[in-house]
Protein backbone atom coordinates (compact mmCIF):
# COMPACT_ATOMS: atom_id res chain seq x y z
CA UNK A 1 0.00 0.00 0.00
CA UNK A 2 1.10 3.43 -1.14
CA UNK A 3 2.16 5.97 1.86
CA UNK A 4 -0.25 8.38 0.99
CA UNK A 5 -2.99 5.53 0.78
CA UNK A 6 -2.67 4.03 4.45
CA UNK A 7 -2.10 7.49 5.74
CA UNK A 8 -5.61 8.88 4.46
CA UNK A 9 -6.70 5.70 5.95
CA UNK A 10 -5.56 6.27 9.85
CA UNK A 11 -6.14 10.17 9.46
CA UNK A 12 -9.72 9.61 7.99
CA UNK A 13 -10.37 7.51 11.28
CA UNK A 14 -8.46 9.58 13.49
CA UNK A 15 -10.33 13.05 12.56
CA UNK A 16 -13.64 11.07 12.51
CA UNK A 17 -12.67 10.18 16.39
CA UNK A 18 -12.09 13.90 17.18
CA UNK A 19 -9.03 13.86 17.00
CA UNK A 20 -7.31 17.51 16.64
CA UNK A 21 -3.73 17.54 17.62
CA UNK A 22 -1.58 15.12 16.01
CA UNK A 23 2.14 16.21 17.71
CA UNK A 24 5.42 14.79 15.92
CA UNK A 25 8.74 14.63 15.44
CA UNK A 26 9.39 14.21 11.87
CA UNK A 27 10.08 11.28 10.23
CA UNK A 28 9.68 9.70 6.59
CA UNK A 29 6.85 7.52 7.63
CA UNK A 30 4.58 10.03 8.86
CA UNK A 31 5.52 12.43 6.44
CA UNK A 32 1.90 12.39 4.48
CA UNK A 33 -0.06 12.10 7.77
CA UNK A 34 1.61 15.24 9.26
CA UNK A 35 0.92 16.95 5.74
CA UNK A 36 -2.92 15.42 5.88
CA UNK A 37 -3.24 17.31 9.55
CA UNK A 38 -1.79 20.42 8.45
CA UNK A 39 -4.10 20.60 5.62
CA UNK A 40 -7.58 19.73 6.85
CA UNK A 41 -9.42 22.35 8.84
CA UNK A 42 -10.04 19.73 11.69
CA UNK A 43 -7.03 19.29 13.04
CA UNK A 44 -3.73 20.94 13.29
CA UNK A 45 0.11 19.67 14.39
CA UNK A 46 2.48 20.18 16.68
CA UNK A 47 6.54 19.98 15.89
CA UNK A 48 8.08 18.55 19.32
CA UNK A 49 11.67 18.69 19.73
CA UNK A 50 12.08 15.44 21.30
CA UNK A 51 9.21 12.54 21.74
CA UNK A 52 8.56 12.70 25.67
CA UNK A 53 6.74 16.03 25.02
CA UNK A 54 4.28 14.33 22.68
CA UNK A 55 2.79 12.58 25.87
CA UNK A 56 2.38 15.04 27.93
CA UNK A 57 0.69 16.96 25.62
CA UNK A 58 -2.19 14.17 24.60
CA UNK A 59 -2.57 14.22 28.36
CA UNK A 60 -3.47 18.29 28.52
CA UNK A 61 -5.24 17.82 26.05
CA UNK A 62 -7.52 15.18 27.24
CA UNK A 63 -8.17 17.13 30.88
CA UNK A 64 -9.58 19.73 28.85
CA UNK A 65 -11.67 17.05 27.26
CA UNK A 66 -9.47 17.64 23.91
CA UNK A 67 -8.02 14.38 21.81
CA UNK A 68 -4.12 14.04 20.56
CA UNK A 69 -2.02 11.24 18.70
CA UNK A 70 1.63 11.07 19.16
CA UNK A 71 3.73 10.08 16.06
CA UNK A 72 7.14 9.14 16.14
CA UNK A 73 9.72 6.86 14.78
CA UNK A 74 10.89 3.82 16.46
CA UNK A 75 14.09 5.61 17.52
CA UNK A 76 12.15 8.13 19.39
CA UNK A 77 10.29 5.46 21.66
CA UNK A 78 13.32 5.45 23.81
CA UNK A 79 12.41 9.62 24.67
CA UNK A 80 9.29 8.86 26.53
CA UNK A 81 9.21 6.15 29.01
CA UNK A 82 9.31 8.36 31.99
CA UNK A 83 6.42 10.34 30.94
CA UNK A 84 4.82 7.03 30.29
CA UNK A 85 4.40 7.07 34.01
CA UNK A 86 1.68 9.87 33.07
CA UNK A 87 -0.70 6.76 31.70
CA UNK A 88 -0.47 4.83 34.83
CA UNK A 89 -0.73 7.40 36.82
CA UNK A 90 -3.78 9.63 35.97
CA UNK A 91 -5.22 6.98 33.49
CA UNK A 92 -5.12 9.40 30.77
CA UNK A 93 -5.89 7.91 27.26
CA UNK A 94 -2.81 7.59 24.91
CA UNK A 95 -2.49 7.09 21.06
CA UNK A 96 1.33 7.10 19.31
CA UNK A 97 1.54 5.84 16.06
CA UNK A 98 5.14 4.23 15.59
CA UNK A 99 6.38 3.89 12.29
CA UNK A 100 8.93 1.04 12.41
CA UNK A 101 12.99 1.09 11.75
CA UNK A 102 15.71 -1.63 12.57
CA UNK A 103 13.72 -4.65 12.06
CA UNK A 104 12.56 -6.17 8.54
CA UNK A 105 15.09 -5.46 6.21
CA UNK A 106 17.19 -2.79 7.40
CA UNK A 107 20.19 -1.90 6.49
CA UNK A 108 21.55 1.03 8.97
CA UNK A 109 22.77 -0.71 11.86
CA UNK A 110 22.28 2.19 14.09
CA UNK A 111 18.70 1.92 13.89
CA UNK A 112 18.32 -1.67 15.14
CA UNK A 113 19.06 -1.37 19.21
CA UNK A 114 16.09 1.10 19.66
CA UNK A 115 13.94 -0.55 16.98
CA UNK A 116 14.52 -4.53 18.87
CA UNK A 117 13.88 -2.66 21.98
CA UNK A 118 10.45 -0.70 20.96
CA UNK A 119 7.66 -3.43 21.92
CA UNK A 120 9.41 -4.54 25.37
CA UNK A 121 9.93 -0.68 26.40
CA UNK A 122 6.55 0.20 25.76
CA UNK A 123 5.07 -2.81 27.53
CA UNK A 124 7.29 -2.25 30.68
CA UNK A 125 5.66 1.20 30.96
CA UNK A 126 1.58 -0.71 30.52
CA UNK A 127 1.32 0.38 26.51
CA UNK A 128 -0.70 -1.92 24.83
CA UNK A 129 1.11 -2.43 20.91
CA UNK A 130 -1.23 -3.24 17.59
CA UNK A 131 1.29 -4.17 15.37
CA UNK A 132 0.36 -3.97 11.83
CA UNK A 133 2.07 -5.96 9.25
CA UNK A 134 0.00 -6.52 6.25
CA UNK A 135 -2.57 -4.46 4.38
CA UNK A 136 -5.69 -6.25 5.30
CA UNK A 137 -4.47 -5.86 9.02
CA UNK A 138 -4.75 -1.84 8.79
CA UNK A 139 -8.44 -0.97 8.90
CA UNK A 140 -8.80 -3.39 12.23
CA UNK A 141 -5.86 -2.32 14.18
CA UNK A 142 -6.55 1.26 13.58
CA UNK A 143 -9.59 1.07 14.98
CA UNK A 144 -9.06 -1.62 17.71
CA UNK A 145 -5.98 1.22 18.88
CA UNK A 146 -8.62 4.20 18.66
CA UNK A 147 -11.14 1.98 20.71
CA UNK A 148 -8.64 1.05 23.26
CA UNK A 149 -6.79 4.42 23.52
CA UNK A 150 -10.05 7.36 23.54
CA UNK A 151 -13.14 4.96 24.46
CA UNK A 152 -11.75 2.85 26.92
CA UNK A 153 -9.28 5.20 28.18
CA UNK A 154 -6.22 2.51 27.72
CA UNK A 155 -2.27 3.20 26.51
CA UNK A 156 -1.84 2.36 23.28
CA UNK A 157 0.73 1.98 20.38
CA UNK A 158 0.16 1.11 17.13
CA UNK A 159 3.19 -0.28 15.58
CA UNK A 160 3.55 0.25 11.56
CA UNK A 161 6.07 -2.18 11.04
CA UNK A 162 8.78 -2.08 8.55
CA UNK A 163 6.97 -5.55 6.64
CA UNK A 164 3.86 -3.16 6.16
CA UNK A 165 6.34 0.09 5.50
CA UNK A 166 8.55 -0.64 3.41
CA UNK A 167 12.73 -0.70 4.58
CA UNK A 168 14.78 2.01 3.03
CA UNK A 169 17.50 1.79 0.87
CA UNK A 170 20.96 2.73 1.99
CA UNK B 1 25.29 32.93 40.70
CA UNK B 2 28.23 34.19 38.62
CA UNK B 3 25.37 36.70 36.20
CA UNK B 4 22.60 36.70 38.78
CA UNK B 5 21.52 39.10 41.27
CA UNK B 6 20.98 37.42 44.86
CA UNK B 7 17.14 36.60 44.72
CA UNK B 8 15.45 37.86 47.88
CA UNK B 9 11.77 36.65 46.82
CA UNK B 10 10.20 34.00 49.18
CA UNK B 11 8.76 31.40 46.92
CA UNK B 12 6.04 30.70 50.15
CA UNK B 13 4.72 34.22 48.95
CA UNK B 14 4.79 33.95 45.61
CA UNK B 15 2.31 32.28 43.76
CA UNK B 16 -0.56 34.24 45.27
CA UNK B 17 0.82 37.55 44.53
CA UNK B 18 1.22 36.40 40.73
CA UNK B 19 -2.52 35.22 40.63
CA UNK B 20 -4.68 37.16 42.64
CA UNK B 21 -7.47 35.35 40.82
CA UNK B 22 -6.41 32.00 40.30
CA UNK B 23 -9.74 30.95 39.19
CA UNK B 24 -9.44 32.88 36.17
CA UNK B 25 -6.82 30.10 35.02
CA UNK B 26 -6.60 26.71 34.41
CA UNK B 27 -3.33 25.62 36.81
CA UNK B 28 -0.86 23.02 35.87
CA UNK B 29 2.50 22.62 38.54
CA UNK B 30 4.83 20.23 37.45
CA UNK B 31 6.79 18.01 40.31
CA UNK B 32 8.10 19.06 43.78
CA UNK B 33 8.20 22.74 44.85
CA UNK B 34 6.05 24.56 42.49
CA UNK B 35 3.30 21.39 42.77
CA UNK B 36 3.47 22.14 46.79
CA UNK B 37 3.17 25.89 46.90
CA UNK B 38 0.43 25.56 44.14
CA UNK B 39 -2.01 22.87 46.43
CA UNK B 40 -1.20 25.13 49.66
CA UNK B 41 -1.79 27.97 47.93
CA UNK B 42 -5.32 27.26 45.87
CA UNK B 43 -5.91 24.13 48.88
CA UNK B 44 -5.71 21.77 45.93
CA UNK B 45 -8.51 23.96 44.02
CA UNK B 46 -10.51 22.08 41.06
CA UNK B 47 -8.58 24.30 38.20
CA UNK B 48 -4.82 22.93 39.42
CA UNK B 49 -3.46 19.67 38.48
CA UNK B 50 -0.40 19.00 40.59
CA UNK B 51 2.24 16.24 39.28
CA UNK B 52 4.67 14.15 41.48
CA UNK B 53 6.09 12.77 38.91
CA UNK B 54 7.21 12.85 35.08
CA UNK B 55 9.47 15.61 35.15
CA UNK B 56 9.67 17.53 32.88
CA UNK B 57 5.71 17.09 31.76
CA UNK B 58 4.51 20.55 32.86
CA UNK B 59 5.16 22.68 30.11
CA UNK B 60 3.67 20.14 27.26
CA UNK B 61 0.67 19.26 29.20
CA UNK B 62 0.00 23.27 29.47
CA UNK B 63 0.48 23.46 25.85
CA UNK B 64 -1.90 20.67 25.49
CA UNK B 65 -4.38 22.06 27.53
CA UNK B 66 -3.72 25.90 25.47
CA UNK B 67 -4.56 23.92 22.10
CA UNK B 68 -7.37 21.87 23.27
CA UNK B 69 -9.13 24.98 25.30
CA UNK B 70 -8.31 28.03 23.45
CA UNK B 71 -11.13 30.23 25.10
CA UNK B 72 -9.52 29.37 28.50
CA UNK B 73 -6.26 31.19 30.13
CA UNK B 74 -3.62 28.34 30.85
CA UNK B 75 -0.80 29.02 33.51
CA UNK B 76 1.96 26.45 34.17
CA UNK B 77 4.02 26.93 37.08
CA UNK B 78 7.09 24.46 37.00
CA UNK B 79 10.57 24.74 38.63
CA UNK B 80 14.10 25.13 36.83
CA UNK B 81 15.18 22.00 37.03
CA UNK B 82 11.75 20.23 35.86
CA UNK B 83 12.08 22.94 33.14
CA UNK B 84 15.37 21.82 31.88
CA UNK B 85 14.63 18.15 31.74
CA UNK B 86 12.38 18.94 28.69
CA UNK B 87 13.98 22.53 27.86
CA UNK B 88 13.23 21.66 23.75
CA UNK B 89 9.26 22.50 24.82
CA UNK B 90 10.28 26.09 24.89
CA UNK B 91 11.00 26.01 21.28
CA UNK B 92 7.87 24.36 20.15
CA UNK B 93 5.73 26.59 22.34
CA UNK B 94 7.10 29.50 20.34
CA UNK B 95 6.74 27.57 17.27
CA UNK B 96 2.81 26.87 17.98
CA UNK B 97 2.30 30.41 19.70
CA UNK B 98 -0.71 29.92 21.89
CA UNK B 99 -2.14 33.09 22.69
CA UNK B 100 -3.76 31.75 26.69
CA UNK B 101 -0.65 30.15 27.91
CA UNK B 102 1.97 31.87 30.33
CA UNK B 103 4.68 29.83 31.87
CA UNK B 104 6.28 30.89 35.30
CA UNK B 105 9.29 29.29 36.29
CA UNK B 106 10.08 29.34 40.00
CA UNK B 107 13.78 29.32 40.29
CA UNK B 108 15.86 28.45 42.98
CA UNK B 109 18.31 26.93 41.15
CA UNK B 110 18.64 24.11 43.10
CA UNK B 111 17.03 20.20 43.12
CA UNK B 112 14.73 20.72 46.25
CA UNK B 113 12.63 17.43 46.35
CA UNK B 114 16.25 15.81 45.92
CA UNK B 115 18.15 17.43 49.19
CA UNK B 116 19.31 21.13 47.53
CA UNK B 117 21.18 19.76 45.33
CA UNK B 118 22.86 22.80 42.78
CA UNK B 119 21.39 22.59 39.80
CA UNK B 120 22.34 24.88 36.17
CA UNK B 121 20.57 27.84 37.22
CA UNK B 122 23.10 28.40 40.31
CA UNK B 123 26.00 28.53 37.81
CA UNK B 124 26.04 30.35 34.65
CA UNK B 125 22.56 29.06 33.06
CA UNK B 126 19.77 31.48 32.53
CA UNK B 127 16.23 30.34 31.58
CA UNK B 128 14.81 33.60 30.37
CA UNK B 129 17.23 34.22 28.19
CA UNK B 130 16.39 30.55 26.53
CA UNK B 131 13.38 31.01 26.76
CA UNK B 132 14.11 34.43 24.88
CA UNK B 133 16.19 32.39 22.13
CA UNK B 134 13.33 29.86 21.69
CA UNK B 135 11.17 32.62 20.15
CA UNK B 136 8.90 33.23 23.56
CA UNK B 137 7.77 36.80 22.78
CA UNK B 138 7.24 37.76 26.36
CA UNK B 139 9.83 37.03 28.74
CA UNK B 140 10.64 39.10 32.08
CA UNK B 141 12.64 37.65 35.20
CA UNK B 142 12.42 38.93 38.45
CA UNK B 143 14.38 38.57 41.60
CA UNK B 144 13.21 41.15 44.39
CA UNK B 145 9.52 41.50 45.89
CA UNK B 146 9.52 44.79 44.88
CA UNK B 147 9.77 43.74 40.97
CA UNK B 148 6.38 41.38 41.67
CA UNK B 149 4.03 44.77 40.89
CA UNK B 150 5.57 44.70 37.50
CA UNK B 151 4.28 41.52 36.91
CA UNK B 152 0.72 42.35 36.72
CA UNK B 153 0.52 44.13 33.59
CA UNK B 154 3.22 41.61 32.30
CA UNK B 155 0.67 38.65 33.17
CA UNK B 156 -2.18 40.18 31.25
CA UNK B 157 -1.11 42.40 28.71
CA UNK B 158 1.95 41.09 27.09
CA UNK B 159 1.48 39.29 24.29
CA UNK B 160 1.58 35.33 25.13
CA UNK B 161 2.71 32.54 24.92
CA UNK B 162 4.47 34.27 28.42
CA UNK B 163 7.49 33.31 30.54
CA UNK B 164 7.94 34.35 33.73
CA UNK B 165 11.65 33.67 35.27
CA UNK B 166 11.07 34.17 39.34
CA UNK B 167 14.48 33.72 40.91
CA UNK B 168 13.45 32.87 44.32
CA UNK B 169 15.28 32.31 47.56
CA UNK B 170 16.44 28.64 48.31
CA UNK B 171 14.53 27.25 50.96
CA UNK B 172 11.83 24.51 51.61
CA UNK B 173 8.24 25.18 49.81
CA UNK B 174 5.38 25.58 51.76
CA UNK B 175 4.47 22.21 53.70
CA UNK B 176 1.09 21.00 52.52
CA UNK B 177 -0.10 17.17 52.25
CA UNK B 178 -1.61 16.93 48.69
CA UNK B 179 -3.56 14.18 46.77
CA UNK B 180 -0.79 12.22 44.86
CA UNK B 181 -3.61 10.27 43.24
CA UNK B 182 -3.85 11.42 39.82
CA UNK B 183 -6.15 9.50 38.32
CA UNK B 184 -8.69 10.76 40.54
CA UNK B 185 -7.13 14.73 40.64
CA UNK B 186 -7.61 14.42 36.48
CA UNK B 187 -11.20 13.57 37.23
CA UNK B 188 -12.05 16.09 39.44
CA UNK B 189 -10.41 18.38 37.15
CA UNK B 190 -12.19 16.97 34.29
CA UNK B 191 -15.73 17.25 35.94
CA UNK B 192 -15.26 20.56 37.52
CA UNK B 193 -14.39 21.61 33.59
CA UNK B 194 -17.09 20.24 32.08
CA UNK B 195 -20.02 21.92 35.30
CA UNK B 196 -21.08 17.56 35.59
Amino acid sequence: MAREEWSKVIFDKLADAGVTLFSYVPDFGNTSLVEMADADNRTRTVLLSSEQEGVALCAGADLVGGRGVLLMQSSGVGNVPNMLSLVQSGRFPMLMIVTMRGEYGEQNPWQYPMGQAVVPVLEAMGIQCIRVERDDDLDQAVESAISASYVAGQGVALILTQKFLGAKAF
Amino acid sequence: MADFPDSTIDRKTLLPQLFPNPENYLLLAGLAGTAKDSAAWTQEADNLITLGGAMGAAVSMGLGMALSAPDREIAVLTGDGELLMNVGVLATVASVMPDNLTIVCVDNGQHGETGGQPGHTSRRTDLAKMAEGAGIPSVMTISSPDEIPATAKFLTDTPAPRFLCARVMPGAPTAYKRNWDLAECRLRFKRALSGT
